[in-house]
This record gives structure tokens, sequence and C-alpha cells, in this order.
């Protein structure tokens, strides 16, 4: 059960290679994090869920079931999507961008309408701004609309491109503490594609990291990866060295203190 | 003034024409401008030609494609499906090009995440790029809105009858009113029926954000603007 890659490569016709020979499966409710650099296949890989890309070789599975063999647009369609910053519908309120997928599948607007308007209060929205356009909501709030138009079909699967990549890092905190908070109540099949290493620890219970070609450089739980990266590449992208990734803890009066490597408190042991 | 007194019936008579050539031709023009800049924008290479084509199309002189749509297509000389043709094939040699513009002018990331939800092949077309495609789209229209409503009087000189009558029987009899009143009234027409667009491009794009100041502005001052599009 769950979602499976097995064996996919994926060759584009003028001889790109963007991934060769990728397996990983991730059980159902749980969330795989798809982690590298530009150009390191993440995001192949998540649209073959979907099918937006074909694999040239291998097959992906969703509970147990070949994708290749489901109809295209219905697999869309029960498969949540959170696109990245500036993938909501502009000429579309709010309130019908989160009601999108329900209205395709046969849902009367009315009362697709009112089933969105309390998944903006479920991502933190207030259900007035449904009446806006996106370009006139926040960079956040906008992606948190991206989520909710994602969940109003109630899927089993979501796939998230980058979600939250493009807005400032306060903001970010949030929307990630948030996904983390749905996420356990929800417990969704996810995909996240990520550039940030620390995003994929948050929100990732098995994190994949990918070098240039969709080359797998470790596959594990966060804690295994810190615990012992497989080699420089991936000691440097999750950045052992980093004085953040470095602590110790000192013992002022009796409590443990949490110092990072330069020195700089950032906790209290407990 | 007097003159537009005694001929006010013909004068109408000949709006009514004019409006009657004018806007088929434009219509035909969107409809297949479309069709051929959907195309120009699907498969770039063909589009090149198809764009090439239809430019080519806008430099043949009006006067003969008038003689050679209705041997072309078998319709009396006179009539005013020769003129609606011709008008038809310049405004669409000239609106191609903006309609592949317009396509492209959507954003891919937008397109992308509908397709990924789940828009068919068809629904995309419909729901998502056409409509974001209309700002751009509008613009064209208008250019061969005006330019139709003035290229219309040129069937006065074939006797297919239009305020270009006016024009030629001015001249001809040296009436200088009738002459200013066949020029005034083509572009009061033009205006008119650019007003019409401006007000149906503003329907149509209620999304569009025509203060940015405003919309920049706090979220306060957002949610009337919003409520005043409603």
């Amino acid at each position: 059960m769950g979602i499976e890659f097995r064996d996919v490569g994926k060759t584009y016709p003028d001889g790109t290679v963007a991934v060769t020979g990728f397996s990983c499966s991730i059980p159902s409710h749980r969330t795989l994090a798809l982690v590298g650099t530009s150009g390191s296949g993440k995001t192949t890989l998540m649209r073959m869920v979907n099918r937006m890309v074909e694999p040239t070789t291998g097959t992906v599975l969703i509970d147990d079931r070949d994708v290749h063999e489901l109809e295209k647009v219905a697999l869309r369609r029960s498969i949540g999507y959170v696109p990245q910053a500036g993938g909501l519908l502009p000429h579309r309120r709010v309130v019908d961008n989160v009601a999108t997928v329900p209205v395709l599948t046969g849902t009367t607007r009315r009362a697709a309408r009112t089933a969105a308007l309390q998944l903006l209060e479920l991502v933190g929205l207030d259900p007035a701004l449904g009446k806006r356009y996106p370009a006139q909501l926040s960079g956040g709030q906008q992606q948190r609309v991206a989520v909710a138009r994602a969940l109003a079909a109630d899927p089993n699967v979501l796939l998230m491109d980058e979600p939250f990549g493009a807005v400032d890092p306060i903001v970010r905190r949030d929307l990630q503490d948030q996904l983390v908070q749905l996420q356990a109540e929800l417990g969704k099949t996810i995909v996240l594609v990520t550039h940030d290493i620390d995003e994929a620890f948050k929100l990732g219970d098995q994190v994949v990291i990918l070098r240039t070609g969709g080359i797998v450089a470790q596959t594990g739980t966060p804690q295994e990866i810190l615990a012992a990266p497989a080699d420089d590449f991936v000691r440097d992208f999750v950045g052992i060295g980093r004085a953040e990734r470095s602590l110790q803890t000192v013992d002022v009066d009796g409590r443990n203190i949490v110092v990072d490597g330069s020195g700089r408190p950032v906790g209290v042991l407990t | 003034m007097t003159w537009l007194d005694t001929n006010r019936a013909y004068v109408l008579d000949m709006l009514v024409q004019h409006v009657r050539l004018a806007v088929p031709a434009i219509a035909i023009s969107v409809l297949v401008a479309i069709v051929l800049g959907r195309i120009a924008w699907r498969w770039p290479r063909a589009g090149t030609v198809v764009l090439g084509i239809a430019s080519l199309l806008y430099s043949v002189p009006a006067l003969p494609l008038l003689i050679v749509i209705p041997v072309l297509l078998g319709i009396p000389l006179r009539s005013g499906l020769t003129l609606v043709v011709a008008l038809a094939v310049y405004g669409t040699a000239l609106l191609a090009g903006t309609a592949a513009d317009a396509f492209r002018s959507v954003d891919p990331r937008v397109r992308e995440a509908a397709e990924a939800m789940g828009y068919s092949r068809t629904g995309l077309f419909w729901k998502v790029d056409l409509p974001l495609a209309v700002p751009v789209l509008l613009s064209g229209i208008r250019v061969i809105t005006v330019s139709t409503v003035s290229l219309v009087t040129i069937g006065a000189l074939v006797g297919i009858p239009s305020l270009g009558n006016l024009l030629t029987d001015g001249f001809q009899r040296d009436i200088r009113a009738e002459i200013v009143v066949g020029v005034l009234g083509t572009m009061l027409l033009a205006i008119a029926l650019d007003v019409l667009l401006v007000v149906a491009g503003a329907l149509l794009t209620p999304w569009r954000e025509r203060r940015p100041r405003r919309a920049r502005a706090t979220t306060a001052s957002a949610v009337p603007a919003v409520e005043g599009a409603a």
C-alpha cells in the first residue's frame, strides 16, 4: 500500500537523463520528501505519480495499482496537488479555486463552495477571503489556499511541488507548522518536493536526497541521515559541518544549555 | 447640418448596412484568429508558416481582393458577403499573431497546476487558457474593430452600400456635408464599438487589477474593491 516507485527512469527525447533506476516506497499516511538541487529529477519523480510525466522505464504504483493503467484525468482529480507559488487560477475567486476539483467531478457549485469555505478555515484563513481573487492575497495566504484546494476532494494522496519555496522564512515556518498539524489530523500519503533540507527533515517521514540525474544519494528517516550520512555529498547537503547542525550542551547553573557550533545558545535540554 | 436633416433616413440606413458588414467580419476574424493563434501556439513551427501566410494576406490590395473573392467563392460581386469575407481575411491576418501571443501570455505555472488538478484538454482551453487570454486578445480585437469599420467604406467602390456611399456620393456630387457625415459617422461607429469592447472586457475580466496602487495597499481597502466588482 502507499506509493511505490519501481525502478523508474526518465530519459527525454533529446537524450537528457532526468532520473535513472529509482526505487522507493512510502507507506500510506506517511510523507516522502524528495530533496535535491535543481536538475536532480525530484520534480520529475513527483510528476510521475499523477502522470504529468510518463517514465520511460519502470512503474509507479499507488496502492498496488500501476498509475499507467488509470485514466489520466480521473487519476489527477483523485490526487491533491499543491503547486509552487503562482499556481492558483488568477481569474477565479479564492472560494472557486478551492472548489475546483469537486466541481470538475460533478459536485454542485453551491455545495462545493460551502465546503470550500470550511476548508479555508481549516488552513487558517478567514472565510471572508473567499470572495477575493488570488492576486489580492499575500504569497503566504495564496499557498494556504493552494493547500485547501488540494484537500478539497479529500484525496488520499497529496503531491506538493516546492509549495512554500517562494514565501519569506517566517511565513514558511508557519505554513510548515500548519502542514505538520494538518497531517497529524488527516494522515494523507504525501510526496513533497523541496530544495530545502530543513523543510525535508521537518515534514518528511522518509527523506530521499537526490543528486544530478536523479541518482539517489541517500534514503532514510531524517534521524538516519543525520546520524550516518552516506557520503561527502550528503554530509555537505545536510550541512553536517554547519554551525547550526553541530550542537553541544554546556552546563549553566545546573541546566543543560544547547549551543551550536559557534557557541550560540539555541535552547535548553529538558 | 441641413443635409443631414433631410437625409436622416438614408444615413441611418447606410449606418445599419455598415454595422451589418463590419460586425460579422469582426466576429469571423476573431473566431478564425483564435483557431490559427491556438495552432501557432501549440505547434510553433507550423505556426510560423501560418502566421507568415496570414501577414502576407494582409498585404494583398483591397480592390483586387474584392474581385477575386466572388470568383473563388462563386458569389455575386456586389453581395455584402464578398466584403465580409474580404474584411474577415484582413481582420484574421491582423489578429492571428496577437491571438498566438494571447495564449503565450497565459502563465505556464497556472496551466500546469490546472492540468495537474485534472482539467481535461478541452476544459483547460475553455476554462483556463481562453479566459486568461482575454486581456491580450481584446487589445487585438480593438485594433481590428476600428480598422474593419473604416475598411467597410471601400465596399462603396464596388457597389456594396455602407457609410462609404456617403463618401463616394459626396465626392461625385460635391456635397461637402455628406462627406463630413460619412467620415464622422464612420469614426463615431468605430469609437462606439471600441467602447463596447472595453466594457465587455471589463465585465469578462473582473479579476484583473485595474488600480494597482489600491491593490497593493492594505488588506482593508482591497475588500470593498472586490465587492464593487461583484
